[in-house]
């Protein structure tokens, strides 16, 4: 009973570092297809239109209330202490350095990161990927990279959406609705949000992208070769739930080591 | 004897199972196949032969052996020379692995748009010679979900067959298929040989009338392979596995008439 134990430990922590050596070597693999010629601009700009215009509404709405609730809730805690004026600020700098990013990168894992994870684990249990193997197309280059370049512009840029949609949400439920007075809240945004703040917001948003594309287009690519997935149909929803879900915890571990770092 | 297209030498392979059993799928095998021939490879289900495709076209790696495909180990080459070696391949997978966010033409016209330098008008006309040939013209624009099974392993077909190859393999296909469109499609691989000269490996459960098609037969049993020259010698072999193989799926006399 015991040995049993100690085997099916043993053979989980072997799985588990065989599968990250996998996942490690995809992502060597999927930067290096960013490189490799010709490059298919049809299909990143059709990926552009996926990831980014397709997410506009989501974040949209996902950033107007985020923005309306912190200019409530923001008001409600600072009035306690008569510093109504530093909503903007408070807002503004949740937003740019935290929010936006973290936000912006979980609708973006439920929306298009879920499928691109199916549509590669539908082409992988299909043998679609060994056919483009078969005919001496570098599966990399013709279909992970177009979604990898078409994320790390669409989410950093669908980033500044949200900060500016969410701002702006703050601005009518702190101003309109709670009567801040608008030229605080728009100073108080001026003088606190610095050039650092910005970047440490778009650096986030930029590795956010990567692991999305990664962990999703990875784990739909590798379907055949995840022990416990199953098979079929079963394995592209089994993988496809795992996906979303290792994205999103890996962005929020990113987001807090970022932030240690470069804050 | 005519020369070999492809060579395994002393090839191993065997997965794990769940249970951390060990399953021997080929144990030392040794065969070729000859150049310019058609070599079917029959077994039953779970027996290898899909996997024995698998590592002559390096999806799978063999555990130790060589698999020598024009002078080069495909076993142990990777990266481009892998990739060149590939381009000698063309594969007509079981489901036909069309592309399905792809039309029937983008389909067969995708080895032209990304391994040549052809113009889109020349793209066009070698895309719909093929589909003509292969009675496919007029479903051009239509996805690999709007066709039958038939049609959808002759587009697999004529995408497999557009950059000539000088090895097609066949995984199962005629699987699904009615008898008169799996006599249709071993005609055409018969007429598609004869036009472009590829050595032909068959890995199919339709037996005896695959065996139409066949100049070397390769009957894979427990991790073994039994290399036959002809099909009708299998008839004649007194190992016993093989004699129950024939019983099950030939009935006791068979003679092959090779498909014109």
């Amino acid at each position: 009973m015991r040995v049993n134990s100690v085997s099916r430990f043993g053979g989980t922590g072997i799985s588990v570092v065989a599968d990250l050596g996998r996942m490690g070597l995809y992502l060597l693999q999927m930067i290096q297809g960013c490189f490799r010629m010709p490059f298919r601009f049809s299909e990143f700009m059709r990926q552009m239109s996926f990831i980014g215009v397709g997410s506009l509404a989501v974040i949209f709405f996902t950033a107007a209330s985020t923005g309306m609730v912190l200019g409530l809730q923001g008001y409600y805690s600072l009035h306690k202490f008569g510093a109504d004026g530093m909503l903007g600020s408070a807002v503004s700098l949740t937003l740019i350095m935290e929010l936006g990013p973290v936000l912006t990168a979980l609708m973006v894992t439920g929306r298009a990161g879920s499928a691109m994870c199916a549509e590669l684990g539908i082409m992988r249990i299909s043998e679609q990927i060994d056919a483009l193997d078969c005919m001496a197309i570098d599966p990399f280059r013709y279909l992970i990279s177009p979604k990898l370049l078409a994320a790390l512009i669409s989410v950093p840029l669908l980033t500044v959406l949200f900060d500016v949609v969410g701002i702006a949400g703050g601005y009518v439920a702190g101003v309109h609705l709670m009567g801040v007075n608008p030229g605080s809240y728009i100073e108080g945004m001026r003088s606190s949000v610095t050039n650092h703040d910005i970047l440490l917001g778009t650096v986030k948003s930029f590795v956010f992208a990567l692991l999305i594309v990664w962990i999703c287009t990875g784990r739909g690519y590798l379907v055949h070769q995840i022990k416990g997935a199953g098979f079929g149909a079963r394995s592209v929803s089994t993988v496809t739930t795992q996906a979303v879900v290792l994205s999103s915890i890996s962005v929020l571990i990113f987001d807090y080591l970022l932030t240690a770092i470069l804050l | 004897m005519s020369e070999s297209a492809i060579t395994f030498k002393d090839v191993e392979k065997s997965f794990v199972k769940d249970n951390g059993s060990r399953q021997v799928i080929l144990d030392k095998v040794n065969f070729s196949i000859p150049a310019g021939k058609t070599t079917v490879i029959a077994g039953g289900s779970g027996q290898g032969k899909s996997v024995t495709l698998k590592l002559v076209l390096a999806l799978m790696r063999a555990e130790s052996g060589q698999i020598m495909v024009a002078g080069d180990d495909i076993t142990s080459i990777r990266g481009g020379k892998l990739k060149k070696l590939r381009t000698r391949f063309g594969v007509l997978f079981q489901g036909a692995a069309l592309f399905d966010s792809m039309s029937v033409f983008d389909n067969v016209a995708l080895p032209l748009r990304e391994r040549t330098r052809k113009s889109e008008a020349e793209i066009k006309k070698l895309v719909l010679e093929s589909l003509e040939q292969l009675e496919l013209l007029g479903h051009e624009d239509k996805f690999p979900a709007q066709l039958s099974g038939g049609m959808k392993k002759r587009a697999g077909l004529a995408r497999a067959l557009q950059l000539k190859p000088e090895i097609m393999l066949f995984d199962e296909p005629t699987t699904g298929l009615d008898p008169v469109m799996t006599q249709e499609i071993y005609q055409l691989f018969a007429r598609t040989q004869a036009q472009i000269g590829y050595t032909s490996i068959i890995v199919s459960h339709d037996i005896p009338k695959v065996f139409n098609l066949a100049d070397q037969v390769i009957v894979l049993h427990n991790g073994n392979m039994d290399v036959f020259p002809s099909p009708e010698e299998i008839q004649w072999s007194q190992k016993t596995h093989i004699k129950e193989f024939v019983k099950t799926t030939m009935g006791e006399i068979y003679q092959s008439h090779l498909v014109e």
